[in-house]
This record gives C-alpha cells, structure tokens and sequence, in this order.
C-alpha cells in the first residue's frame, strides 16, 4: 500500500487523532475525583491557614472539621441566603453574575485563642485573577491574618502579594474606625501611609496595579462582610454600627493608589 | 518480542547497554547537544521538583520512542513531525493529568513546566532521530538512557542551586513526603554566613548549567 497518498494520509491522521483523543477522555474521567479532592483539601488548607492554622493536606479534613464551625452566605447587601453549601461556592462563578445576585460565603473558626471570621475573596490582578482569605477576630473589625494567591502576577513585583512580608502587614489593622465608619483596608504606596496607621497597609513597589487590585478586593469583600453584621445583629451590641454613605464611598475610591 | 528472538540479540547486550550508558556522559542530551535546557533552567531550584519534572520526561520519551517505534511503518513521512507531536502531546497531557490526582503539590510546582515537556527538544529529537528506525525495545532503552542522561544533569544543578541557594536539601521520600535537610549547621550562619539568593534566579541555573557543560567538555 503506498504510504504517501493523501488518501492513506487522512485516513491515518483520523485514526490517529481519535485513538489519542479517546485515550486523554478516558484519563480524564479517571483521575477526576482525584483531582477534585486535592483541590478541595487545598481550599481547606487556605482557609485553615489564614488563621495561622498550618495543616498537612493529609490531616487538612479532620483539622477543618475540629475548627471550622459554622458556615454561612450572604449576599452583597448583607442578607442571608439559605440552603447553599458555602464550601461549593466557587467565587470565581460568582464574580459573572450580576452584583446583587452573587454570593459571599463566610466561615466561622472556634480556636483555643478565640473565635474568627474568614472570608474568602477573589478580583483582578494585573494579568489574571488574584484570590485571598482573610480571617477577622470575632469584634468584627479587626484583622487576624490574611493569606493571597495569584494566578499569574509578575514574580517579584506582584506576585509578592503571596509572601509572608506583605500578608503579615494585615495582622491586627482595622476596617472600621473609631466612630464606626467603615473604612476597609487601603493598600497604598510604600511610604505613603503615616506610621502606624491602623487601616491600611504598604502596597508592592513595582507591583502598584496588583497592589491596587487587592485593595478593590479587601474593600468589595470587607464591605459586603460589614453589611452582613450589621442586619444580621452577629456581633454583641457594643460594637459601633457603621453608617456607610455613598460619600464615604467616593472619598474612599479616590485614595486608591494612583498610577506610576 | 518474537522479533527479539529472530535476531539472537540478548535483551542487555552490549550494544543496547550502549544506548543506556551512552547519553549518561559521552553523549549526554544537556551538555553534549545542548537540549532541554530550558526546563533545566526553570525547575532546578529544588531537588525535588526536579526529581519529578525527570520521572515526567523519562516516562514521555520511553512510551513516546515505544508508541512510535511500534507504529513507524504505519506513519507517513509526509506527516510524521505532526504524528510524532500527536502522540507527546497526548502522553504529556496524561503525565499532567496523573500528576494532578497523586501529586498535587508536585504537579503544583511544575506547573507550566509540564506542558512545556512537549517542547522539550530531547523527547522529539529521539522520537524522530531514533525511534522512527529502530525496533521497540531498542527505543526503549534509548528513551530511557536519554531521559536519564537529562535527569542527571538536573539532580546536579537543582542540588546546587539548593545547597548554596536556600541551605537546605528537600530529597523526596515518597510521592508527598519529604524530608528536608538542612544542609548547614545554625553556626554557620551565626557565624555570618547567607543563602545566596542569587542561585535561586534563572540566571545562576544558566551559569551552572554552563560550568557543567564547561567542566564536561575539558574531562
């Protein structure tokens, strides 16, 4: 038979491709609940770490269930939304939908020390989706850890929102001030912030559009945190109410970080 | 292996060891043809990365010369290249897909790096300069004495780079266990010694890379 006519050719290349393509589905369909356990082991060790709970992914499981306790979504303006199992939101689905529509799931950890908030987020960097956990101290306000990843920022410059140096800035800052307006967090500019301002943080040098994409992240998720605490009365009656206006809103987006 | 057996040759005689112990050094695929180096810059930081990066391009290049040396006649040379990166492609993407379901922080490490095994040169260079001519079990051991000639060479630099980069020696014990050791004593750097951060960055795997090949050509 003569290899080289183009008849042969195609016929070969189609038993080919489909010989390969059957083969990469039947992989596929194989390693996929291995796959999605790892990635749901991961996800539990995020948030177990932003809480400065550092776990094995083998004993991930057991340590979530012992401190996770509660879990709960709400929606942006701060309503609770039954029936959905926070743990299967993936907020990178949510973020598609219209704003009044997506939900925010929110994870409460009883610890030796206290108990915690922790709220996942996820936004844009420069180049690609950046996503945090950030756990908060049961007054509601302040911050006790803070972990991102990225998909693809620039290593050394944004991807440095993933290092110890720039999370460990988080630990004990503030989202509401001292007369009860929220403030969120700012991540400003090297320097900019006077020492030892309570709601903000240094941003990267060199990394500013990735700086300022999780500044619009903690301020979208923080925010929508604040609201769900305040109609759904969790914290005790002491803790100052936050009056949001549209005004501090505006004041706010204009000391996001300006372009280099 | 009927066809072994027409030809009396014995499985491991001492021209197929040859095609083992060959690009271990005096025709080694790194540092005598200068393949693969890129990969060789971007996993090496660590030990253990590399360690797997070198189980992933061992298994595509020995399935990949076997698949190929089996259906070599069947090819078209019209359309060989193409059928060649057909069947990588595929065999990488299973790689991936394995490393993801059993060694997640692996697969996490490399990365891209995985998907670029595909244009690793050393996996199609043997597929076309090798397997299409010669039986399977000689594609085999070719794939395989390649791969290993590759892997070398990456234990050498990533142990390098880790030692003098980092002070410590992750040596995989398992597929997620490791057992890091730390290569200086506390005194050490009590005493003002520093990690040298520098061989944590692409370009000192470059320089090593070159100090291998260098140290390579003059022996």
């Amino acid at each position: 038979m003569n290899k080289e006519n183009n008849v042969y050719i195609i016929v070969f290349s189609v038993i080919m491709v489909v010989v390969v393509g059957v083969s990469l589905a039947f992989v596929a369909q194989f390693t996929k609940p291995f796959q999605d356990a790892n990635i749901r082991l991961e996800k539990m060790q995020n948030i177990l770490s932003s809480v400065g709970i550092i776990v094995d992914r083998t004993t991930a499981e057991e340590t979530y269930n012992k401190y996770i306790t509660k879990s709960e979504v709400y929606k942006v303006d701060g309503s609770l939304q039954e029936g959905v199992d926070a743990f299967g939101i993936d907020l990178a689905n949510e973020l598609k939908k219209p704003e009044d529509q997506q939900l925010f799931p929110i994870y409460e950890c009883k610890k030796e020390d206290g108990n915690y908030f922790i709220l996942p987020m996820r936004g844009k960097g420069l180049w690609g989706p950046i996503w945090g956990y950030v756990s908060l101290k049961d007054d509601g306000i302040t911050v006790a850890g803070a972990v991102f990843d990225h998909s693809g920022e620039t290593p050394g410059l944004g991807a440095e929102i993933s290092k110890a140096p720039f999370q460990e800035q988080f630990i004990n800052k503030k989202i509401v001030d001292e007369s009860g307006q929220f403030v969120s967090i700012t991540v400003e500019k090297p320097g900019k912030l006077p020492e030892g301002y309570e709601y903000g943080v240094d941003g990267i040098s060199g990394g500013t559009l990735t700086s300022v994409g999780v500044h619009n992240m903690l301020h979208r998720y923080l925010q929508a945190f604040r609201n769900y605490v305040e109609k759904n009365n969790i914290l005790s009656p002491v803790t100052p109410t936050a009056n949001i206006t549209n005004d501090t809103l505006q004041l706010d987006s204009t000391t996001v970080i300006t372009e280099q | 292996m009927s066809t072994e057996n027409k030809e009396k040759e014995s499985l491991f005689s001492a021209k197929r060891r040859k095609l083992i112990t060959d690009p271990l050094n005096d025709n080694n695929p790194v540092t005598v043809q200068v393949l693969g180096i890129c990969s060789a810059l971007a996993i090496t930081v660590q030990l253990k990365p590399a360690f797997f990066m070198f189980l992933g391009v061992l298994t595509v290049i020995a399935m990949g010369n076997v698949i190929i040396s089996l259906i070599r006649d069947l090819i078209p040379s019209r359309v060989r290249i193409i059928a060649q990166l057909v069947i990588v492609a595929g065999l990488v993407i299973i790689v991936d897909q394995v490393l993801k379901a059993f060694v997640y922080d692996v697969s996490k490490q490399l990365s891209v790096f995985v998907g670029l095994i595909i244009t690793n040169c050393i996996v199609m260079g043997r597929l076309e300069a090798f397997a299409m001519a010669n039986k399977p079990w000689p594609s085999f051991l070719d794939g395989v004495g390649n791969s290993l000639g590759y892997g070398i060479i990456l234990m050498i630099v990533s142990i390098i780079r880790e030692i003098f980069g980092a002070g410590t020696l992750t040596i995989p014990t398992g597929i997620n266990t490791v057992y890091v050791l730390h290569v200086f004593p506390q005194s050490f750097y009590d005493l003002g010694y520093v990690n040298n951060g520098l061989m944590i960055l692409p370009p000192m795997a470059l320089i090593v890379v070159g100090m291998i090949v260098w140290a390579h050509m003059e022996t």
